[in-house]
């Protein structure tokens, strides 16, 4: 046998050789920016010099012929430089501002919308899901395609308060991250084991290590080694299904689909963070998931509508109080809000601060 | 005799509608004359099949390519005796340039490259930072990896190692950049390559790098390290552009969207329309610069603050990066290898201290804040904390000596 290649461990390659050579020339020296219309960024720098960003949305789980869709648009209407955002938006630079209509006609044309600049809803943070995941209880490209439908008005224009970051999550692991508007899935029931497989596929001590809640002990079952789970103290996190698929977690019927806001990760006015519990129990309802999108909907209506400038939805919430948010956006308040997890007192209202 | 296309009833659906969609692009490689096509027609029956039964058929195992231990993700097919064409549908995760920079040579060359070996399915990008080049064979993996690592490219990481990092765009294109993210970066991950691609640590660790405040690489609360960018500074401030800026929106609407927004109060609006800033007071939020593009920038003192622990819910519940080092200058050769040698240090002591499948957050909750610290040989400073303890059970009879170290570098710092 023919000795194998070695490797040449490189690591993350230099950015630049592709770069556009504008951002390359004034690197580190920019002035300021301003954003001429939704979609487009305008950035100046100290030398003068102008560079305008055309940013596009994309399905993100791209065939190559879409790729190279692009590329001919970079190619003939840009010049020849792209990048990506962390939302798997495309961005098209170019050195002088007439290329911008052209490009932007170009790329609507061939079914591209550009947008998701500024105070705008960008592309949703997207996860693999049915795609390609080992352990989802959803899709992910199916739920960010159906939403970016029901949102591209709002992606094309910069008309919210201030910008807004959605995400996705197939299980509760949550690789989407934290986002204004999370839609994460939420499972009811406890993992179905299939005691025949366990001491074949899981090692044992490191499933019963990895429940957050210490529900799952070793037992013997039916003469075989497996595992068991506490059903009082299951939060049926899925935790254990990763390390041990035969615990079954995903359930068409009752892994449901809960709606979390006011996540943020920017230190911007307020201090990041965590996106909180709002809506529970929606159905997986593939291949559209209506009922995630009028909630999700009904949120973005009332933050537009309501929220000063600039208030990021947790901000907002901050400021009108929670009575408030469940009144606008008609959701029900129930106990599965109050948090139980340690610390969870933290969240109660701790004085006689009250809104009426 | 030609594979006929599956029926699709459900994801056809998702052709509709004006966002792109992935059907009709995953349709498009089907009804190539690639080799891939009739891989793609049996991905499309699966994956019509999940949506009709609301499950998942994919499982791992165990594919590799040589001299890695990680970066490849196995996915074998469940339901390969209705789809066998797809049995085999693996991921190679490769590393972008840093900030996610491509001239359409390179994108046409790595689409070139998985239509000889995958699928023609690519993601740009996962959201580990990488290019997911979706559905390979097993044995198409290595020629694969053998063609796309000759151009510059390598595996990035899964399992408990050094994982693929994000930069923002940055000193590329951002006057609000504080450090070369991307060479930061850099250089951060490739002295690590080998705790990504043997990955032997307790849990994953993520470095993040953002050039400010604002977090666009979702830094504070998903990376183990997050290096954000601020500065020490005044913030630096064009009068005649402020007036401007007034005389756009008004002074009432100035004052509603600049001024009253400041989180700490530091900023007043002038009679004469310019604004006077208390620096003392301004935490670098990046606000009424986000606001006032042409006339508000950071100062000129520029560098990183350092946020350890960040993460998601498994196992303890979701934590956020808190602040380790306040300000890290991040400007000369000695400053960006000092920072290399830091996140080297929190690597190590993270391999040594964290329990298996802890990670650096949750190793902090439980061994203390002033551990980490002393083990990573940091000093304590009062930006680490929202507040002071207000718990009175803790033992505190070191206090004199503690208070001498304080004055002791109080003294030094001021000399």
């Amino acid at each position: 046998m023919a000795e194998p290649r070695r490797p040449i461990e490189s690591g993350v390659p230099d950015p630049m050789p592709f770069m556009h050579p504008m951002m390359r020339k004034n690197y580190g020296h920019w002035a300021w920016h301003d954003r001429p219309r939704p979609g487009v960024l305008h950035h100046v720098a100290e030398s003068g010099d102008e560079i305008w960003t055309v940013k596009a949305g994309t399905q993100r789980q791209m065939d190559v012929f879409t790729v190279r869709k692009l590329c001919d648009i970079a190619d003939k209407f840009a010049e020849g430089h792209v990048r990506f955002t962390v939302r798997s938006n495309i961005e098209f630079m170019v050195s002088k501002k007439d290329m911008v209509d052209p490009l932007i006609k170009a790329l609507n044309a061939e079914g591209f919308p550009v947008g998701g600049t500024g105070n705008s809803v960008s592309m949703i943070s997207h996860t693999q899901g049915w795609l390609h995941c080992d352990i989802p209880a959803t899709d992910a490209s199916g739920v960010v395609k159906s939403l970016m439908d029901e949102l591209y008005e709002e992606f094309i224009n910069e008309r919210m308060p201030n910008r807004v970051k959605i995400t996705t999550s197939c299980c509760q692991i949550n690789c989407g991250g934290q986002g204004d508007i999370a839609i994460n899935i939420q499972h009811t029931k406890p993992p179905r084991i299939n005691h025949d497989l366990v001491s074949l596929q899981c090692e044992r001590p490191a499933v019963v290590a990895r429940c957050p809640v210490a529900a799952i002990r070793p037992a013997m079952v039916n003469g075989k080694p497996s595992l068991e789970v506490d059903e009082k103290k299951c939060v049926c996190c899925g935790a254990c299904f990763p390390p041990c698929p035969p615990m079954q977690i995903n359930d068409p019927e009752n892994s449901k689909i809960a709606i979390w806001v006011g996540g943020k990760h920017s230190s911007t006015r307020s201090r990041p963070a965590f996106h909180k519990l709002v809506a529970a129990g929606l159905p997986n309802n593939a291949p559209r998931w209506p009922e995630v999108a009028d909630t999700v909907k009904k949120i973005l209506r009332a933050y537009q509508k309501d929220a000063r400038a600039w208030e990021r939805m947790n901000e907002w919430i901050d400021r009108i109080g929670w009575p408030r948010f469940f009144e606008l956006t008609g959701l029900p308040f129930t106990k599965y809000h109050l948090e139980t997890w340690r610390g969870g007192r933290a969240s109660l209202n701790a004085s006689a601060q009250l809104h009426f | 005799m030609a594979k006929q296309m599956p029926k699709t009833p459900l994801i056809d659906q998702l052709e509709s509608g004006p966002w792109p969609s992935f059907v009709t692009g995953l349709k498009r490689l089907a009804t190539s004359d690639k080799r891939y096509a009739n891989m793609m027609k049996d991905l499309l029956g699966q994956l019509e099949h999940s949506y009709e039964t609301r499950k998942g058929y994919w499982k791992g195992g165990t594919v590799g390519v040589f001299g890695y231990g990680a970066g490849v993700i196995p996915r074998f097919s469940e339901v390969a005796d209705k789809y066998p064409e797809s049995k085999e549908f693996h991921t190679i995760r490769i590393m972008p340039p840093a900030g996610m920079h491509y001239t359409t040579d390179l994108l046409r060359k790595l689409c070139d490259v998985w239509e000889k070996y995958g699928s023609g399915l690519i993601a740009f990008h996962g959201q580990s930072g990488d290019i997911m080049f979706q559905g390979s064979t097993s044995d198409n993996i290595q020629p694969a990896f053998d063609e796309l690592n000759e151009m510059g490219f390598d595996l990035g990481g899964a399992g408990a190692g050094v994982r693929t990092s994000i930069s923002c765009v940055g000193a590329a294109r951002c006057e609000q950049s504080c450090f070369d993210e991307a060479k930061a970066m850099r250089m951060t991950i490739n002295s690590m390559v080998d705790d990504m691609h043997r990955p032997s640590l307790p849990y994953k660790f993520k470095f993040k790098f953002a050039g400010c405040a604002n977090d666009c690489a979702n830094a504070i609360h998903r990376a183990d390290m997050a290096v954000i960018g601020t500065w020490k500074d005044d913030m630096q401030v064009n009068q005649a552009e402020i007036k401007v800026k007034v005389s756009e929106l008004g002074r009432k609407e100035f004052i509603n969207q600049v001024i009253k927004l400041c989180p700490t109060q530091a900023l007043d609006l002038n009679d004469d329309d310019t604004i006077a800033v208390d620096n003392k007071s301004c935490v670098r939020c990046m606000h009424c610069i986000n606001v006032c593009t042409k006339a508000l920038k950071p100062g000129k003192e520029r560098g990183v603050a350092i946020l350890v622990g960040g993460k998601r819910t498994l196992k303890v519940g979701d934590l956020m990066g808190t602040v380790v080092i306040p300000f890290l200058p991040m400007k000369t050769e000695e400053d960006f290898e000092k920072f290399v040698e830091l996140g080297r240090n929190a690597v190590d002591f993270f391999a040594e201290n964290a329990l298996e499948h802890e990670r650096t957050g949750e190793m902090i909750e439980r061994i203390g804040l002033a551990n980490f610290l002393e083990g990573l040989g940091l000093e304590i400073d009062p930006n680490m904390i929202a507040a002071p303890r207000s718990n009175s059970y803790v033992r505190m009879d070191g206090w004199d000596e503690e208070v001498k170290k304080w004055n002791a570098r109080s003294k030094s710092a001021a000399e």
